[in-house]
C-alpha cells in the first residue's frame, strides 16, 4: 500500500516539474523570438531555472522512494 | 538497393530476438529436466525464490550438482522429476520469469569485477577490512566469477554475489581458504516494521548460510545495513574514475603542449574538441557568474568538475564497455557536492553570511525566519546538486535497460515471435534513449558547473550599500 502511495506521489511531483519546465521552455521560446540576439543568455538562464525545478522534483521522487 | 539497410535492420532484429529467445528457452528446458519442487522451511517468510536468474540465459549447472543434497538440514517437501530426481537441490529451481527491476538494479550497481558483455571479466583488487579478522587483500578472480557475476568459490569467509563481496554470517561456514560453494538463494521476510526484506543465502554442502547485508558506508540509512567489514576495493566505479582521470590528463596535456609549442597556430586535432568547451565554460559560466576579477581563482575547480563529470557520463554510455554508472552513484556525487559545499562556504564573504543569518532590507520579525530558511538552504543546495546528477544519470541507464528488457518481457509472453517483436521495438527505442542520454551527459555536466559557479558567485559577490 505504501508503495502504491509513493508511486502516486512520485507521479504528482513529475507532473508539477513537467508543468514548470514546460512554462520555462515556452517563455524562453517567446523571449528568443522577441529578441533573437539575446538567445545565448536566455538559453543558459533557461537551463539554470529548469535545473532548479528538476532539483525540487528529484527530492520529491527520492523521498517517495525511501518512504516506500 | 539504397534502402537495403531499412530491410536489413528488422531482419537483424528478428534474428537477434529469435536467438536470444532460443537461448533462454534452452535454459528453461534444462531446468525442466532438473526438477521443480517446493521448499518448506517452516519459517514465516512469504515466498522463496531460489537460484534466481533472470530467466533469459542458458545456465551452466555443472557446478551445482555435486554437493550432498540429501543431507540438508531442511525438510524438502514436494515433487521432483527428471534425471536429477530426488536430490532436493534448491539450485535446480529457477525463476523462469524475467525480472526487469532486479536486472536494472544489478546493472547500475557498483561491482568488484569489471565484466564486458559477460565475456571478459577483468578481476579487480579487493581490499577488505574486518575489525576481527584484519585485512584481506586479493584479486577478485579468487571467487571464480561466473554468470551474473556470481562467484563459485569462497575466500576466507567472503563470497561474491551479483558482483559484490558479502560475508557469511551463519557459523559453520569455513572461514579459511578457498571452498567451492553452490548457488545463491534469497528469501523475502517481513521485518519488525512489516516491511519486506530480502535476505541472501549461499548454499554450501547442501546447507544454507546467511549472507550479511551489502557493504555500505551510509550506516544503514539506505537499507544496506551495517556490515562487520569494510570494503575499500578498487571497484568497477573506481577503476572507471581512474581511467577517465588518466584519459583527461593525457588529452589536456597534449592540448596544452600544442598551445605552448605553436601559440599562434589555428587549433588542430584534440584542441578543436576541447577549446570550444573550455571557452564556453570560461565565457558563459565563470565570467558572468563569478566576475572578471576573481574568476581565475575558481576556474580550475569549475573545469575539473565539468570535464570529470562529462568524461564519466560519456564513459558510462559507451555500449558494450561495462556501462559503468559512476556519476549515477550517490557516493561520487556526494563527494563532489561536499567539495562544492566547502569551497562555497569557505570563500563566502561578510555580506554572504550577513544575508544568510541577518537578511538586510526586511522587517526585523522576518529576519529570524529567513535565517532558518537560508540556513537550511546552505545544505539543500549541495544536496540537490548531488541528487540531480545521480538521479538523471541513473534514470537514463534504467530507461535503456528497461527498453532492452522489452525483448525478454515479450519473449516470456509470446515465445520466439514475441522476443523478435520485442527486439524490433527495443532497438529503435534504445537508440533514441542513447541519443537523449548523449544530450543529458553534456547538459548535466554543464548544469553542475553552472550551479557551482552561481553558488560561488553569490558567496563572493560584493554588494554596494546605499
Amino acid at each position: 500500500m505504501t508503495g502504491t502511495l509513493a508511486a502516486i506521489g512520485a507521479g504528482i511531483s513529475v507532473i508539477g516539474a513537467g508543468i514548470g519546465i514546460g512554462m520555462i521552455g515556452g517563455k524562453a521560446m517567446d523571449a528568443i523570438a522577441r529578441q533573437p540576439e539575446a538567445s545565448g543568455d536566455i538559453r543558459s538562464a533557461m537551463i539554470l531555472m529548469a535545473a532548479f525545478i528538476e532539483g525540487a522534483a528529484l527530492i520529491a521522487i527520492l523521498l517517495s522512494i525511501f518512504m516506500s | 538497393m539504397r534502402y537495403i539497410h531499412y530491410i536489413l535492420l528488422p531482419v537483424f532484429c528478428l534474428l537477434i530476438g529469435a536467438s536470444l529467445n532460443a537461448q533462454s528457452k534452452k535454459g528453461v528446458e534444462d531446468l525442466k529436466t532438473i526438477q521443480q519442487h517446493k521448499f518448506d522451511h517452516g519459517d514465516e517468510h512469504d515466498h522463496d525464490h531460489h537460484g534466481h536468474d533472470h530467466g533469459s540465459h542458458g545456465h551452466d549447472h555443472s557446478s551445482h550438482d555435486h554437493s550432498g543434497h540429501k543431507h540438508g538440514s531442511h525438510d524438502h517437501a514436494g515433487h521432483s522429476h527428471g534425471k536429477h530426481a530426488g536430490h532436493g537441490d534448491p539450485c535446480g529451481h529457477h525463476d523462469e520469469k524475467y525480472d526487469p527491476t532486479g536486472t536494472a538494479i544489478h546493472h547500475i550497481s557498483d561491482a568488484n569485477v569489471y565484466s564486458i558483455l559477460e565475456l571478459v571479466r577483468i578481476p579487480l583488487p579487493t581490499f577488505l577490512y574486518a575489525p576481527k579478522a584484519g585485512w584481506e587483500v586479493f584479486m577478485s578472480n579468487k571467487f571464480k566469477i561466473g554468470h551474473h557475476e556470481d562467484g563459485h568459490m569462497s575466500h576466507n569467509g567472503y563470497v561474491m554475489h551479483h558482483g559484490s563481496v558479502y560475508r557469511v554470517v551463519t557459523p559453520g561456514f569455513p572461514l579459511e581458504g578457498n571452498h567451492e560453494h553452490d548457488c545463491f538463494t534469497h528469501k523475502t521476510v517481513k521485518d519488525e516494521k512489516g516491511k519486506d526484506k530480502v535476505i541472501d543465502y549461499v548454499m554450501y554442502g547442501g546447507k544454507e548460510y546467511q549472507l550479511e547485508a551489502r557493504s555500505t558506508f551510509d550506516g544503514g540509512i539506505l537499507g544496506g545495513g551495517i556490515t562487520s567489514f569494510y570494503d575499500f576495493s578498487i571497484s568497477k566505479n573506481v577503476l572507471s574514475m581512474m581511467l577517465v582521470a588518466l584519459i583527461l590528463f593525457f588529452l589536456f596535456r597534449s592540448a596544452a603542449r600544442a598551445y605552448k609549442q605553436h601559440p599562434n597556430r589555428a587549433p588542430k586535432g584534440i584542441q578543436n574538441f576541447l577549446e570550444p568547451m573550455f571557452l564556453f565554460i570560461r565565457d558563459e559560466v565563470a565570467i558572468p557568474f563569478i566576475g572578471e576579477k576573481k574568476y581565475m581563482k575558481y576556474l580550475p575547480l569549475l573545469m575539473s568538475i565539468f570535464f570529470f563529470i562529462l568524461g564519466l557520463n560519456l564513459w558510462g554510455q559507451v555500449p558494450f564497455l561495462g556501462s559503468t554508472n559512476v556519476t549515477g552513484n550517490l557516493t561520487l556525487t556526494l563527494v563532489l557536492a561536499v567539495i562544492v559545499f566547502f569551497v562555497v562556504n569557505l570563500s563566502g564573504n561578510k555580506d554572504y553570511w550577513k544575508h544568510v543569518f541577518w537578511m538586510p532590507g526586511v522587517p526585523t520579525f522576518v529576519k529570524p525566519l529567513l535565517a532558518v530558511v537560508e540556513g537550511m538552504g546552505l545544505f539543500i543546495k549541495p544536496l540537490t546538486l548531488m541528487l540531480r546528477l545521480a538521479g538523471n544519470i541513473s534514470a537514463g541507464h534504467i530507461a535503456i535497460l528497461s527498453f532492452i528488457g522489452l525483448i525478454f518481457i515479450f519473449g516470456d509472453l509470446y515465445g520466439t515471435m514475441g522476443s523478435s517483436i520485442g527486439t524490433l521495438l527495443s532497438v529503435p527505442l534504445t537508440l533514441f534513449m542513447l541519443a537523449i542520454e548523449l544530450i543529458v551527459a553534456f547538459v548535466q555536466a554543464f548544469v553542475f558547473t553552472i550551479l557551482t559557479a552561481s553558488y560561488i558567485g553569490a558567496a563572493i559577490e560584493e554588494h554596494e550599500h546605499h
